[in-house]
């Protein structure tokens, strides 16, 4: 007897190596695995299909946890590589992990291009605000006055941010998610699998060796509903612990400025929905800090464009005429015949 | 195949010489390089033999009438095996006084110089650094001279096609050209259709270097010549039968590369960052478009070498091409190729260095770099190319030995064969056996260090393949499962099977061969690259005074093929002429510990054939 089985749903079982997790108890990287692999789960990639590219760094080790393709690659190189792994084969399925030091000091440049040529892939930048593996030095992204082995006085230099950096170098999404939010990471995880492109994904993560609790001002149980906003396509942009605060462009400004409904006659309606497809608000909201803004989490960003790989193909294929044969290249051009 | 001049009816006689050596020299937007190229296809169409040497400088556009602006085309032509472009000039062609100052002192004594008066003016001489101008004084009295005006009469000859006088005057070096053609009795027809499917949208700039070139032409039926300019005639060399080309050590390299990839079942990723001289590589496959080769300009080199890797990882090849301070950059990522056991084909065009260098001037320094030149015991293939033509099989070579042995290969040109040319005899593709790469599918005790018992190579297996996914990276991995390890037997064990696998490499090439000369004898000359013109013309001119001398010239550096050690052993002396300070010899007496004794020099330019049979008498008369 032949009975067709449907193919069995894949779980988050499904995509977990055999190799022991090497991270510190307690690393907020185990959150980000465990999202990751219930998100593949409930897409159904087919995981001979997908491909982990990573570079150096904590957060790097991530491919050898996915039972998928892998490739642990240099420090900084992520992209590149993954670049070079879709221009061979553009129907894999790529994703990109970095952290913030190999993503934005060492491989700042290729990250800049992986998004402005828009290459089809998910980019998800661990941001811990330090460099983990190599024992705690600050990192790009650190606030100043961090202090660190490197930095005993506290760090004096201005750091970047992940998601303007993003949007500056043309990137055509940019979502952030939270390592604990185990609920909202899968959603924004989702929604850059989908996008065609370059997706950037900044989600912050807690390295509880070196820079415990850097994010509590705004993942901090108590203070994570006023410093938080949620930020979703075409719904208004509100938050705080009663729901009634909001944002709104600054009347005769170039900026947002926060109103509560209730007062002064604020109603929902004079809130500003948020336009995940506007470039200017993604900058304003990117940009959003506390003490005076709360932090914007989820697609702050999503306006598809061409891609490269699948541009490089279709270009090559509309001039080639014929499979060519290494003999005609050979003889193209002057040639004479002797004797 | 006869040579004759165009017009048959010549009723001048023409001299039969057997070769010469002549030089265009001009200011860099002079058009010297198209001249020069023009000549080396009129002049192989007519049977000859020929070698070509560009030299120009590094800046795009230098100050007009400098002399760190002038640009060069040498070519050595002749009826007998032509080796190398040239060691002196028989005929100088120079467009302004800085070209003069720059040039003179290669022109033989007796030579012609010929010169375009019309650029001799009191601002162009003082631009060369001339107080006086060296045509009216007797410093170039041990020379022929022939001053023309050719600015003046390519204006006059180009008038009828309404040209800007600036236009006009960038017809000059078309004028030269055709002078040069009645000179030696070259045809005009090749460049004359080149010219005009290069100018097809601008007819009127097309009739008007026409125009100048049979200008040129006719000065030399017509005007009356100082009597020591001669009309020549070369007859054809005695070349193999057979179709032939001009190819440059660059379109040969290119071609190698797609046709090594077609070899070997796979398309081919390329993926650069421009440096001169290795940039016209990328050029001119980006321009393949029948063929399976996807480009990738990168946004640097490190960047282009990992996207070489991805590719690679994924199952295509992976190349990457760079000059010495490209490949530096690159280094780390060999390193991760080298560690996960990917093919990778590195190309360096040498240029002079250290650092920027001389981008423009050739130098074989980077055998260091290639052999040694990694953290880490590191080892890979390197091999180089003796010849533009040869850049085809060397890179065919490159491509079999990558994907068979799972292994980066650095192939090295030089700045001369990248831009140098000559003709060929081109081969029958179908004649070149293919060596098909073989991807794993098997799932049955699958892990990603499996290898081949034989070669050494690791399996391939690439993403997208059911049931083989796999984890790889440039931690040290076990040997018998592919899994990071951190055991240091572990890593003695995997150490030592990637010297193992490299080293196996000799036993899968040809032996050693001697490529004049006798198998032992009094001195045998090693060489490696682009030397291989000069050395084989000075051991053949050698061997037929009598001497016991022979020549060997290295493809494969690294791993050397087996027999190397025994037969330098079989030579009294072994001179190594190299273009950079002693490296390949340092490299064979480490090897080999032979007392080889080096010929060294770093100008810029190719050995001269007299400076290697210098150096070898001085040897045999010890
Ligand atoms: C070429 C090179 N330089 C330096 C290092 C050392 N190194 C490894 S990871 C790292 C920083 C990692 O920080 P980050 O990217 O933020 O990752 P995290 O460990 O925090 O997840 C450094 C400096 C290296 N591996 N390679
Ligand atoms: S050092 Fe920090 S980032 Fe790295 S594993 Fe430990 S907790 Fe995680
Ligand atoms: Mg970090």
């Amino acid at each position: 007897m032949n009975i067709a089985t449907p193919p069995e749903k894949l779980t988050a079982k499904d995509f977990t190596t055999d190799q022991e997790v090497r991270w510190c108890p307690g690393c907020g990287d185990y959150a980000i695995l465990k999202s990751v692999r219930s998100t593949l789960a409930d897409i159904g990639v087919q995981p001979h299909n997908t491909v982990f590219v990573s570079g150096i760094g904590c957060a790097a080790r991530f491919p050898y946890y996915m039972e998928t393709y892998g490739f642990h690659t240099i420090h900084g190189r992520a992209p590149a590589i993954a670049t070079g792994v879709k221009l061979a084969n553009p129907d894999l399925d790529v994703w990109v992990v970095s952290g913030d030091g190999d993503a934005l000091s060492i491989g700042g440049n290729h990250l800049l291009h992986v998004l402005r040529r828009n290459v089809d892939l998910q980019f998800l930048l661990f941001n811990n605000e330090i460099y983990g593996l190599t024992k705690g030095q600050y990192s790009p992204t650190s606030r100043p006055g961090t202090r660190s082995p490197s930095t005993p006085l506290g760090s004096v230099d201005n750091p970047v941010s992940a998601a303007l950096f993003a949007l500056g170098a043309g990137a055509r999404f940019v979502g952030r998610s939270i390592d604990t939010q185990q609920k909202h990471m899968p959603t924004v995880l989702k929604r850059a699998h989908e996008h065609k492109g370059a997706s950037f994904v900044e989600i912050f993560q807690n390295c509880i060796v070196y820079n415990d609790n850097v994010f509590g001002r705004f993942t901090g149980k108590e203070v994570a509903a006023e410093n938080q906003i949620n930020v979703e396509h075409g719904k208004p942009l509100v938050f705080g612990k009663d729901g009634n605060k909001g944002l709104r462009v600054k009347p005769g400004a170039l900026e947002l400025e926060i109103i509560t409904i209730g007062e002064n006659g604020v109603s929902i309606d004079d809130i500003l929905e948020h336009d995940e497809t506007n470039l200017t608000l993604a900058n304003l909201l990117a940009a959003m800090e506390p003490p005076t803004f709360p932090v914007a989490i989820g697609v702050i960003y999503c306006n598809p464009g061409p891609t490269y790989v699948e541009s490089v193909r279709q270009q090559k294929e509309s001039t080639r005429t014929k499979r060519g044969s290494i003999n005609d290249l050979l003889r193209s051009g002057h040639t004479w015949q002797n004797g | 195949m006869a040579v004759t001049a165009e017009h048959v009816e010549e009723d001048f006689p023409r001299q039969e010489i057997e070769s010469a050596v002549i030089r265009f020299a001009g200011d860099s937007g002079d058009g010297m390089q198209l001249t020069g190229s023009q000549f080396t296809l009129a002049t192989a169409l007519q049977g000859n033999d020929l070698a070509t040497f560009p030299d120009f400088p590094a800046e795009i556009r230098a100050p007009t009438g400098t002399t760190f602006g002038v640009s060069a085309f040498q070519i050595n032509f002749g009826s007998k095996g032509i080796q190398t472009s040239g060691d002196i000039l028989d005929v100088l062609i120079v467009m302004n006084p800085a070209a003069l100052k720059v040039n003179i002192n290669d022109l033989r004594p007796g030579g012609l110089l010929i010169a375009d008066i019309g650029a001799f003016s009191s601002r162009n001489l003082t631009k060369a650094g001339y107080s006086e101008n060296p045509l009216e004084g007797n410093s170039l009295e041990k020379f022929k001279v022939l001053e023309v005006d050719m600015s003046r009469l390519t204006k006059e000859a180009v008038k009828e096609h309404g040209l800007t006088s600036k236009e006009a005057l960038r017809c000059k070096n078309m004028w030269s050209l055709g002078l040069i053609y009645w000179m030696y009795g070259r045809k005009r027809e090749a460049t004359v259709d080149w010219l005009k499917d290069k100018f097809k949208g601008k007819p009127e700039i097309a009739a008007a270097n026409i125009a100048a070139i049979n200008a040129g032409h006719a000065f030399g039926e017509t005007a009356e010549m100082p009597a020591e300019v001669n009309p020549y005639t070369i007859p054809a060399a005695e070349i193999a039968p057979g179709l032939y080309r001009t190819v440059t050590g660059t379109e040969a390299a290119a071609w190698g590369l797609a046709a090594g990839s077609q070899l070997a079942g796979l398309e081919m990723v390329f993926c650069s960052y421009p440096i001169t001289p290795a940039s016209a590589v990328l050029h001119t496959l980006a321009g393949m478009d029948n063929y399976d080769v996807v480009t990738f300009q990168a946004e640097d080199e490190i960047s282009a070498v990992c996207a070489a890797i991805g590719a690679s990882y994924a199952g295509s090849l992976g190349v990457t091409s760079s000059s010495g301070p490209g490949v530096a950059l690159k280094t780390e990522a060999i390193g991760l190729a080298i560690s996960t056991e990917l093919p990778l084909v590195i190309l360096n065009s040498q240029r002079a260095g250290p650092s920027t260098g001389l981008p423009t001037k050739t130098e074989q320094s980077d055998l260091y770099q290639a052999v040694y030149g990694r953290n880490a015991d590191s080892p890979l293939v390197v091999l180089s190319a003796r010849s533009p033509s040869d850049c085809f099989d060397t890179a065919i070579e490159a491509v079999r030995l990558a994907t068979k042995y799972m292994t980066p290969v650095i192939l090295l040109t030089d700045g001369y064969l990248a831009n140098a040319s000559e003709p060929w005899l081109i081969p029958d593709f179908d004649d070149y056996e293919p060596f098909p790469a073989k991807f794993h599918a098997d799932p049955e005790g699958f892990h990603p260090s499996l290898r081949d018992p034989e070669t050494l190579g690791r399996i391939w297996a690439k993403p997208g393949t059911p049931e083989l996914m796999h984890r790889i990276g440039g931690i040290e991995k076990s040997f018998d499962s592919g899994h990071i390890s951190y055991d240091p037997e572990n890593h003695q064990k995997m150490t030592d099977v990637r010297t193992a696998k490299i080293n196996g490499v000799a036993a899968d090439i040809p032996a050693q061969a001697v490529e004049c000369g006798t198998e032992s004898g009094k001195v045998a000359v090693v060489g490696w690259g682009s030397t291989y013109g000069p050395i084989s013309r000075a051991v053949n001119n050698l061997i037929e005074d009598g001497h016991s001398v022979s020549h060997i010239h290295i493809r494969h550096i690294w791993p050397f093929p087996a027999n190397m050690g025994d037969l330098l052993a079989n030579f009294d002396q072994v001179l190594v002429p190299e273009m950079n300070t002693g490296q390949l010899i340092t490299v064979l007496r480490s090897e080999f510990l032979v007392p080889a004794e080096g010929l060294n020099k770093v100008n810029g330019q190719p050995f001269k054939i007299f400076e290697i049979e210098d150096a070898v008498r001085e040897r045999l008369e010890r």
